[in-house]
């Protein structure tokens, strides 16, 4: 007895020794590509961040001081988490809106979310032209606002081009986080619906009795991936206003490009340090959240 | 009653539909029309944009000029492919094996591989910037199209959808292969590529689309203005060629919607890949 359990113990370590040595082999042009050029190079942005801007003489904490007092920093810090908070929440009401009601108007709503999902494939750099003649102080936007007697707008040179960076924004990832949302939509069992319905449950109650709790894992993570997405809207940025647009909409990313073009690398490694250890802080809470709510 | 959800699903589609309009009508406008209908806009000398449903006078002279008398719009479409093709070259043969073997093996460190795997593939090109110029100046590959390449061909992304698609795959076929006799890279090459295909054409899509419309890596990476990719050309030209940055525009994008329209379906199995919780 206990020489077949040892036999079969010696199989199951045999067996994954194997296992691990062929995965080394599968993974390893990977994994080496991934520490060559991001985790090895990540470390030496850290230590970067303690030295001076050649890499020679150890400065402490200087540059991180240095960037958080740096009122360009700040500026661009508190434009970002605006950005950020005004924006996820828009994001996420809109987006899920449009997954429901393309639902409920199954099978026509196949050309809505092709419509809806197409401007996360449009390149940013052929729409350029585009918003320009839309937001700039003659363009067609203020055309539209005079002709019905509003006050045209200076979009791109007051506190409106924020604006006009979250409605890109959510121009863009509207589709991306509908899909997300119609998936979780499927994932909920009719068996609930009827349920509630037998109970006697308006469409109102059963939306916020039974889908919404059941939505709440999708929650989480469109959250995140909105949060990611709401990095790349700097293209926009940049290519419709140029490297220093309105204070407004001078964001963390904009910062960051005008440093690397200074190459003041001890300040960049700061601000990307620390930059890492928030998103990585938000990342881990929001999934142990998750995996708490799952449980 | 049910007519009543077409209008807020009408009303903004319209946004995404007038934008398809726009950049058709406008690349059929001659430089005179453009001149009229939004130079306003872009210069600042007075007057005010306008933008007619159609054309007046419909004309292919800005797309033949763009195709006969631009070479230099030839070189920047060539350079945008010079670095795709080999960013998902690179995506699909480091990271298809990899992904077969976070999904199909059981070994140590499993677990913090795939969390590692994630957490790079949530990092914003803000934070990946500075380790990757440091490298890349360390190489001496600082301008070249390596650079830009290089951190795509590795990029976590693409590891984790494929991952998604071969977590797919049933058990029951693998022991099945493995009881034929099939080593790992057999039951990998013929059982798990076949069956992983949908999440391989996923991560090809959305890579396509990231790599194509790609603009703070060739900006930072890049100093050759020859090795520029259009998406670095396109923006230069809007002031002085409309008509020329018109059609221009359109082309940027015929790829790209190509991809989109042919590949939808896998573009949505990518981003409901990302939306399932490790």
């Amino acid at each position: 007895m206990s020489k077949t359990l040892g036999t079969i113990w010696q199989n199951v370590r045999k067996k994954r020794r194997g296992e691990g040595f062929t995965a080394l082999a599968f993974l390893a042009p990977s994994f080496v590509g991934m520490c060559a050029f991001f985790l090895i190079p990540f470390a030496d942005t850290v230590r970067r961040s303690f030295f001076d801007v050649r890499g020679v003489n150890f400065i402490g904490l200087e540059s991180y001081v240095s960037v958080v007092n740096n009122g360009a920093f700040r500026l661009a810090a508190r434009n970002t988490a605006m950005f950020v908070a005004i924006c996820i929440p828009l994001l996420l009401v809109i987006s899920l809106g449009v997954a429901i009601l393309l639902r409920s108007i199954r099978p026509y709503g196949k050309l809505f979310k092709t419509t809806f999902l197409l401007p996360l494939a449009v390149p940013v750099a052929s729409i350029v032209l585009l918003w320009q003649v839309v937001f700039n102080e003659n363009g067609l936007a203020n055309t539209v606002l005079t002709t019905f007697g509003l006050e045209p707008v200076n979009f791109m040179g007051t506190g409106a081009a924020f604006w006009v960076l979250v409605f890109t924004y959510l121009w863009k990832n509207t589709g991306y986080n509908m899909i997300l949302w119609l998936a979780g939509l499927d994932s909920i069992s009719d068996t609930l619906y009827e349920a509630a319905h037998v109970d006697g449950a308006s469409k109102l109650q059963s939306f916020r009795y039974v889908t919404l709790p059941c939505l709440l894992p999708t929650v989480g993570i469109v959250s995140i991936l909105s949060l990611l997405n709401s990095f790349r809207v700097f293209r926009e940025a940049y290519l419709v206003a140029g490297s220093h647009p309105h204070d407004s909409m001078y964001l963390l990313q904009h910062l960051f490009n005008n440093w690397f073009q200074n190459l003041d690398v001890s300040r960049l490694s700061a601000a990307a340090t620390m930059m890492a250890v928030m998103l990585l802080v938000i990342i881990l809470l929001m999934r142990r959240f998750l995996d708490n709510e799952s449980d | 009653m049910k007519a009543i959800r077409f209008i807020p699903l009408s009303a903004l589609a319209l946004l995404v539909w007038w934008m398809l309009w726009f950049m058709v009508m406008g690349s059929l406008m001659s430089i005179e029309e453009l001149n009229f209908t939004i130079r306003p806009a872009l210069a600042g000398d007075g007057g005010q944009a306008t933008w007619p449903l159609l054309p007046t006078w419909p004309t292919l002279q800005p797309l033949v000029q763009l195709l006969l008398d631009t070479p230099q719009f030839f070189v920047m479409f060539w350079n945008t492919f010079r670095l795709v093709m080999p960013s998902i070259l690179g995506q699909l043969v480091f990271g298809a094996p990899a992904a077969w073997a976070l999904s199909r093996f059981r070994f140590r460190g499993r677990r913090i591989l795939i969390t590692v795997y994630i957490a790079l593939m949530l990092m914003p090109f803000q934070v990946t910037m500075v380790p990757n110029f440091l490298v890349m100046d360390r190489l001496g590959m600082m301008g070249s199209i390596w650079a830009v390449v290089l951190p795509f061909a590795f990029s976590a992304f693409p590891v984790f959808i494929m991952l998604k698609g071969f977590d797919a795959v049933p058990r029951a076929i693998l022991e099945a292969a493995s009881i034929d006799g099939a080593g790992p890279l057999r039951t990998f090459v013929s059982v798990g590529l076949p069956l992983g295909m949908p999440s391989i054409l996923a991560a090809v899509v959305l890579g396509f689309l990231e790599v194509w419309g790609a603009i703070e890596q060739p900006m930072i990476f890049l100093s050759d203005p020859a090795t520029w990719p259009l998406s670095l050309f396109l923006p230069q030209i809007v002031a002085e060629e409309l008509g020329l940055a018109m059609v221009a525009s359109l082309f940027m994008l015929l790829p790209a919607a190509l991809f989109f329209f042919f590949g939808q379906k896998y573009l949505e199995l990518g981003i409901q890949a990302t939306g399932i919780k490790e």
